[in-house]
């Protein structure tokens, strides 16, 4: 009797492992469709170098993805992540570059610039966290606030102007390969991989889901709900910091314009990807394949004919609809 | 009568649970003074005050979240570990909260784990299978029936009270606190959570349970305890307590501190006809629910709806005026049937509402006295196609108001939230009046309120009364039920007792209240 119980127990448990994994990929479809979308309206489209553009492109706002999703799941937000990815690969390549290619002349090893990148995330995301967590700012209107300052440090240092001529160190995130593929497609696929383990496996990955779906509990629990939430806070941050300097590797420069308008793709991914804006649900699964979407919606919109005024509104069109299919088939998704 | 020692009483152990002469004061109040309370294992210790007796502060110097400021707790016989070891505390002693502490979105087995390592004690790793293999066997062990892979947001409130209960048991706790456990459970569920309380006791867990219900403690309970204005009035086996000495306790047998707490109505006249028909009024609640309850409101007469919290008073009271949409039943004012679930359709039929939380619904705290007042009148201050306000008439609707009340601002342009609570309540009773209805909905309208403010509110409301409003007043302060002409008792959703002729008994009717039927009289 007591096997029997057992077994019907393991079934029932593999039936729910399976309907999980079914929620998360509630998108495939809508990327297959998508697919076959591309190939029709350019045969360009299923060729090697341009599959392999689309991940590129999908690498730094992946990275993004993976930062707001933590946040997302703590029952918090951040946008001035995309002030992040901007400033801070513009300051590094500011200090190193030469004063030629509008650099600040100090010309430092490209190495020491990697450093600022990486501190520049930290400073900022544990100024977020610090003020929204502990002084109870509301973290919609101060993390704009920050976004609206960070992206006009970047506008003021810079005028306008793009820093390029950039040392080789710096840009290799952004435009080195290994085995074919960009190194910054695999970074991404990784720091994927680790964080659905993480939140899968680590403690602190859990109580991040206890967090977010319960505050009260998870402090009733024990759980360090405050030193949790700033630290996503500041590993989100560094996250949107590295993902700048894929970008910047990647066109090899770094403009004023660097990261602006980022965030609003951020959170369409997040949440198409059935991560909850009210915190406590989700998967760097299903944010995966949101962020898959959104970097072929904008290949394939690339590849037609449509006016480049235009692309925008269809992008919107997308979003919309990508968000009913996965509605209809029965996740909570806001 | 369950056997009452023979399960796993222990009282040669040191208790699992213990305050030893505890006092705390909060500011000017003092919530308990020199409290000694001690559960042992194996019992299951009743826990009884009325609101504000000191209940939860005790509870809060139990379960480590306050320290006393005189006096010691003591755990399975050991002095508490500081209030920063927020571990050492979970250990050795739990609460059930009566707000849910479960996480919806995690499963059952992590909601019991919950910031538990369950590999070896410094892993940071989760191992999933052990982590469901040991709630599973919680579960069994316990005889707990839910399944620990749903996932917690899917399980009833029945369910998430016994993945709490898990949680504390498989933490190694055998002092666990049942605050108000029953009160939001339907008849079924409490009858399987007394189950789950004698299986504990039998198992050796001191359980300390805590209740607005005094008939469940006669049933549950090997020994009871009393607090009254933060002291310790009685503790004994509740065998040896009589129900009229238990209700005596609570109670105290000093005179009420107020002579007009339960006096009659001195202008009675004989109602008029009927404003609010309410029939067979079925509502799901989770701040209680409402199980069949036909009420009759004529003019002239106002009728007190008592019950504690969860017994479905308030409830009634946001499905009259269309805030919840009931299962069944229907909503007549002035024989006109109400489309139930629109507020404005009943607001328009002539019925005031005095909302329970005045600043969640009472008034927009920005605007001004007379702005508040007037909202609701909003087509007589602004009439016309052009909706144009005009301030004299809104003026002269909201200083009648202000007079009436006797409503202390500087101008009705005075922002409400710089108003002292007693005249922020003041507001949201004139706005209700200023529509001038015909039937008013009245929840627990002086809560913290001065005495001053109270006496005019409740004389604002008598006078509407006596002018032939029909008035349905739903409070569990006994004082305010001096302008009732009749009173119906709510316990559990339905109506267990009526009063028809004040004044009433004050014993009686906290018997009522908690759930006591006289001898002999089970409904």
């Amino acid at each position: 009797m007591a096997t029997t119980t057992r077994v019907a127990t393991r079934q029932g448990a593999a039936g729910r492992v399976a309907l999980r994994w079914f929620r998360e990929l509630t998108l495939v479809p809508v990327i297959v469709l998508l697919m076959i979308g591309g190939a029709i309206v350019n045969p360009v489209f299923f060729t090697t170098s341009n599959l392999i553009d689309v991940a590129t492109g999908g690498a730094a706002l992946g990275l993004v993805v993976v930062a707001e999703s933590l946040i997302l799941l703590t029952g918090k937000f951040d946008i001035s992540l995309q002030g992040t990815f901007g400033l801070a690969p513009l300051l590094g390549a500011w200090l190193i570059a030469p004063k030629a290619s509008e650099g600040l002349g100090t010309e430092w090893s490209p190495w020491i610039g990697l450093l600022i990148v990486l501190l520049v995330g930290l400073v900022v995301g544990t100024f977020n966290g610090v003020l929204v967590i502990k002084a109870n700012f509301n973290a919609f209107i101060f993390t704009l606030a920050m976004s609206i300052l960070l992206t006009g440090l970047q506008l003021g240092w810079l005028g306008g102007k793009t820093v390029y001529h950039l040392p080789q160190v710096y840009i290799y995130l952004g435009s080195d390969s290994w085995f074919g593929i960009p190194a910054a497609v695999w970074v991404t696929t990784l720091v994927f991989v680790v964080a659905e383990l993480f939140l899968r496996y680590h403690r602190v990955g859990r109580a991040m889901y206890a967090i977010g779906g319960n505050l009260e509990a998870a402090r009733a629990a024990g759980i360090r709900v405050d030193s949790i939430r700033i630290g996503v806070f500041m590993v989100a941050s560094v996250l949107a910091a590295v993902a700048g300097l894929m970008q910047a590797g990647r066109v090899t420069a770094v403009t004023a314009g660097q990261g602006s308008n980022l965030i609003f793709g951020v959170f369409a991914a997040a949440v198409i990807g059935g991560v909850s804006l009210d915190g406590g649900r989700g998967r760097m699964v299903g944010a995966l394949t949101g962020v898959i979407l959104l970097a072929l919606v904008t290949n394939i919109l690339t590849l037609s004919n449509i006016s480049s005024t235009w692309i925008d509104a269809v992008d919107g069109a997308i979003i919309l609809l990508a968000l009913g299919v996965a509605r209809l088939i029965g996740t909570e998704r806001t | 009568m369950v056997e009452n020692s023979s399960g796993g009483l222990a009282e040669h152990q040191p208790p699992v649970g213990e305050a030893l002469s505890v006092s705390k004061t909060f500011g000017e109040t003092r919530a308990l003074t020199d409290v000694s309370l001690a559960v042992f294992a194996g019992e299951c210790h009743g826990l009884v005050g009325r609101n504000g007796a000191g209940k939860s502060t005790l509870v809060t110097l139990l379960t480590g979240l306050n320290r006393p400021d005189h006096g010691s707790i003591r755990l399975g016989g050991q002095p508490a570990p500081s209030l920063a070891d927020r571990g050492a505390w979970l250990e050795r002693a739990a609460c059930v909260y009566q707000r849910s502490m479960v996480v919806p979105p995690l499963t059952v087995a992590e909601n019991v784990y919950l910031n538990r390592p369950t590999r070896g004690s410094k892993s940071q790793l989760v191992n999933w299978r052990r982590m469901r293999e040991k709630a599973h066997a919680v579960m069994l062990e316990w005889g707990f029936d839910v399944d620990v892979d749903q996932s917690a947001g899917s399980l009833t409130v029945e369910q998430r009270q016994v993945v709490e209960i898990a949680r504390a048991l498989s933490i190694g706790g055998r002092f666990l606190i049942l605050d108000e456990p029953t009160a939001a459970l339907e008849k079924a569920a409490v009858e399987r959570l007394f189950d789950r309380v004698r299986r504990m006791r039998e198992g050796g867990v001191g359980v300390l349970y805590i209740s607005h219900h005094l008939e469940e403690i006669y049933e549950i309970c090997d020994r009871v305890s009393v607090l009254r204005d933060g002291a310790l009035v009685l503790t004994g086996k509740v065998a040896e307590v009589s129900q009229a000495n238990l209700v005596a306790a609570m109670v105290g047998s000093a005179p009420p501190r107020r002579v007009t707490e339960i006096e009659a109505v001195k202008t009675r006249r004989e109602p008029g006809r009927e404003l609010l028909e309410v029939s067979d009024l079925v509502v799901r609640s989770r701040a209680g629910s409402v199980e069949g309850v036909s009420i009759t409101l004529r003019a002239g007469e106002c009728l007190g709806l008592v019950g504690l919290d969860g017994s479905g008073s308030s409830t009634m009271a946001d499905a009259i005026i269309g805030l919840i949409k009931p299962e069944a039943g229907t909503v007549k004012v002035r024989g006109a049937l109400i489309p139930p679930g629109k507020v404005d359709a009943v607001l328009k039929r002539g019925v005031g509402y005095v909302p329970q939380d005045r600043h969640a619904r009472g008034f927009a705290p920005q605007l001004g006295v007379g702005e508040n007042i007037t909202l609701t009148v909003l087509d007589r201050v602004a009439p016309g196609m052009l909706g144009l306000i005009s301030s004299r008439e809104r003026d002269r609707i909201a200083r009648r108001e202000v007079d009436k009340l006797q409503i202390v601002a500087g101008s009705l342009e005075q922002p409400v939230s710089s108003l002292s609570g007693g005249n922020q309540q003041k507001v949201v009773v004139g706005r209700a009046l200023a529509q001038e209805p015909s039937v008013l909905v009245v929840v627990n309208p002086t809560v913290g309120v001065d005495v001053a403010s109270k006496e005019a509110l409740l004389d604002a409301v008598g006078q509407a009364r006596d002018q032939g409003m029909a008035v349905l007043l739903v409070s569990d302060d006994f004082e305010d039920l001096r302008i009732c002409t009749r009173l119906q008792v709510m316990v559990r959703g339905r109506i267990s007792r009526e009063f028809n002729k004040p004044p009433w008994d004050r014993q009686e009717l906290i018997a009522a209240v908690e759930g006591l039927t006289p001898a002999g009289e089970r409904v």
